[in-house]
């Protein structure tokens, strides 16, 4: 069996499963945010009314709260969204709510990482679809929507059909100025934006060995682009470490076995990757840098579970040292630890000397939420994950996808610029 | 199951213009069915009726999981999208939380369903007809779990220990 297949095999009581068996795998770890608890809530009230009891979660330990999306609160609405969250998890006990203005707290993908929150080898489920994101890990890590996350509150467990594997074997190091974006974006163009519709997108050779967690949290976290079930990354020294510098013990990594089988294998030479973007409207529209339209961008975005980890915020600042930004350039860490990284090692110092804007952790603008949204006609070039019609503000607005350096880049310039070409 | 056709001849028809980013602070569901298909053809929530169905091409319902989006179109009054194939957590949302049938199609019915058309979908049958132009297509019939679930009327009604 492969990594997903051993998962679930496990969660499910079974000596094995295959590809398309139906299963009710228990879960390890669940998570809600600002839009989705209040989402289940009403879920619960629905259910209270057919009689369905809701008056207690199946392990309170298992469960944990980010406030992301509309934070700090945007308006009044959001406000009582929070309210209700808060409400929520008094109520039923869950202690691992992280609530902004409170110390650490972030976006659920980056704290999922950051406070080591989802193991090697977890079933985890989260009220968002790039809960693909925390693959990287080692674990099956699956968005679902507010009925199915109400389930597993209630049940401690959810259906799954077992998904086919699509193995990508990435050869060779990435070059310098070449990013996991670039690579994912690459990946997601050649196989279209339902290239992994309903299957697993397993990362893995020569080209993940080399390649940080932090980097590998970005390919997975993408595959939701790609219509995947999940990303996945089989646990290594790389990731043994990563978590237990955050504290983790007793890690527990399962690997596929020697005879694993892939519905499908795929190859990218990693080592002769450029920078890329995705066009408007779809990740799934993209070119290498080199080939991009020449248009004048309205604004620069540094932001996201996709493009303001630690890493990311660290190669944007490689780019800006020293120069001046053109055009609106925000960055938003994508949690309050690694802003404090970025404070202490300087790179805040350097952003605000460009002419950045820095903001705090939120999903903001990436969804069209608040926080920086765009205006009809506006284009911005963008370190997140979505490009849809209105994905990022006014529906005639457009985004470019890009890797923070990218994005760095061209805040300098106004136009989509490579970085290696920066004088 | 009879209904008339709303179609969007277009694939990726994502959930940022089911239900665009701003409104997913709004739990309402009679406020989000006002807002339903917003960010591609902002009047659909005058034009659509109780009962109708929306046609369309690959990959209905990609991006973000919000549940929004299924109920959004439910409680406009949609009770089936019939689509040449559709996103894996808009598909398991309209069914889990019995808000719509997502109905698999061929390229036949596709093309040969117009707008307006009057539709009769048959799942004992996995057939849909066309009492407007008088045609018969196949749809893709339903994985035994998603049959089950969607006759039991959602995930919660649904009982795994009795299969």
């Amino acid at each position: 069996m492969n990594i997903v297949e051993k998962i679930l095999a496990r969660a499910s009581g079974k000596s094995s499963v295959a590809p398309d068996d139906v299963v009710f795998a228990d879960v390890d770890k669940v998570m809600m945010h600002d839009v989705s608890g209040p989402g289940v809530l009403k879920v619960f009230d629905k259910l209270k009314k057919q009689g369905i009891a809701v008056d207690k979660l199946f392990d309170p330990t298992k469960v944990w709260v980010a406030e992301d999306h509309f934070v700090p609160s945007a308006d009044k609405l959001s406000a009582e969204n929070i309210v209700k969250l808060s409400n929520f998890t008094k109520n039923y006990g869950i202690e691992k709510h992280f609530k902004y203005g409170m110390g650490q707290y972030g976006i659920c993908h980056t704290l999922s990482h950051e406070q080591a929150m989802v193991m090697p080898g977890d079933v985890y489920v989260g009220g968002d679809s790039h809960t693909n994101t925390t693959g990287a890990l080692g674990a099956f890590a699956v968005g679902l929507g507010h009925t199915d996350i109400a389930y597993v509150l209630l049940n401690g467990n959810i259906w799954f059909k077992v998904p086919e594997t699509y193995y990508f074997k990435l050869n060779g190091k990435l070059p310098d100025h070449v990013m996991a974006k670039d690579l994912i974006l690459k990946i997601i163009g050649e196989i279209g934006n339902d290239g992994g519709a309903y299957r697993t997108m397993q990362f893995g050779g020569s080209g993940i060995d080399d390649m940080s967690v932090e980097s590998r949290l970005t390919l997975c976290n993408m595959t939701t682009e790609a219509g995947a079930k999940n990303g996945i990354v089989e646990p290594d020294q790389k990731v043994v470490d990563y978590l237990s510098a955050k504290g983790a013990t007793n890690l527990n990594l399962v690997n596929g076995d020697a005879d694993a089988e892939y519905s499908k294998i795929f190859e990218f030479e990693s080592s002769e990757m450029e920078p890329m973007i995705a066009k408007p409207f779809s990740p799934d529209n993209t070119c290498v840098v080199g080939e991009a339209p020449s248009v004048e961008l309205d604004k620069s975005y540094i932001g996201s579970c996709t493009g303001a980890k630690y890493e990311d915020l660290e190669a944007a600042a490689k780019v800006l040292k020293g120069r001046k930004v053109k055009i609106r350039t925000e960055v938003l860490p994508a949690a309050i630890s690694i802003y404090q990284r970025a404070m202490e090692n300087g790179l805040l110092k350097i952003f605000l000397d460009a002419g950045v804007t820095v903001g705090p952790p939120t999903c903001g603008a990436c969804c069209g939420a608040h926080m920086g949204v765009l205006a009809k006609d506006e284009i911005c070039i963008s370190t997140t994950n979505r490009n849809f019609p209105g994905r990022m503000g006014h529906v005639e607005s457009q985004t470019y996808l890009s890797s923070p350096m990218v994005a760095a880049a061209s805040a300098v310039t106004g136009k989509i610029t490579d970085p290696r070409d920066l004088k | 199951m009879k209904g008339n056709i709303i179609k969007y001849a277009r694939d990726n028809i994502d959930t940022d213009v089911i239900i665009p980013g701003q409104y997913l602070k709004v739990h309402d569901y009679a406020e989000l069915a006002t807002h339903a298909m917003e960010g591609l053809d902002p009047d659909f929530h005058s034009k659509v009726k109780e009962g109708d169905f929306i046609l369309s091409g690959k990959n209905f319902g990609c991006g973000s999981s919000r549940e929004h989006a299924p109920i959004a179109l439910s409680h406009s009054g949609v009770k089936a999208i019939l689509a040449l194939s559709f996103a894996r957590i808009f598909y398991r949302n309209s069914v889990d939380g019995a808000f719509l049938l997502p109905i698999e199609i061929d390229q036949d019915a596709y093309d040969g369903i117009s707008e307006g058309d009057e539709i009769d979908i048959d799942v004992s049958k996995n057939e849909i007809k066309n009492i407007t132009k008088n045609q018969t297509y196949k749809m893709k019939p339903f994985s035994e779990i998603i049959g089950k679930i969607i006759a039991a009327g959602g995930l919660f009604k649904y009982k795994p220990d009795q299969d």
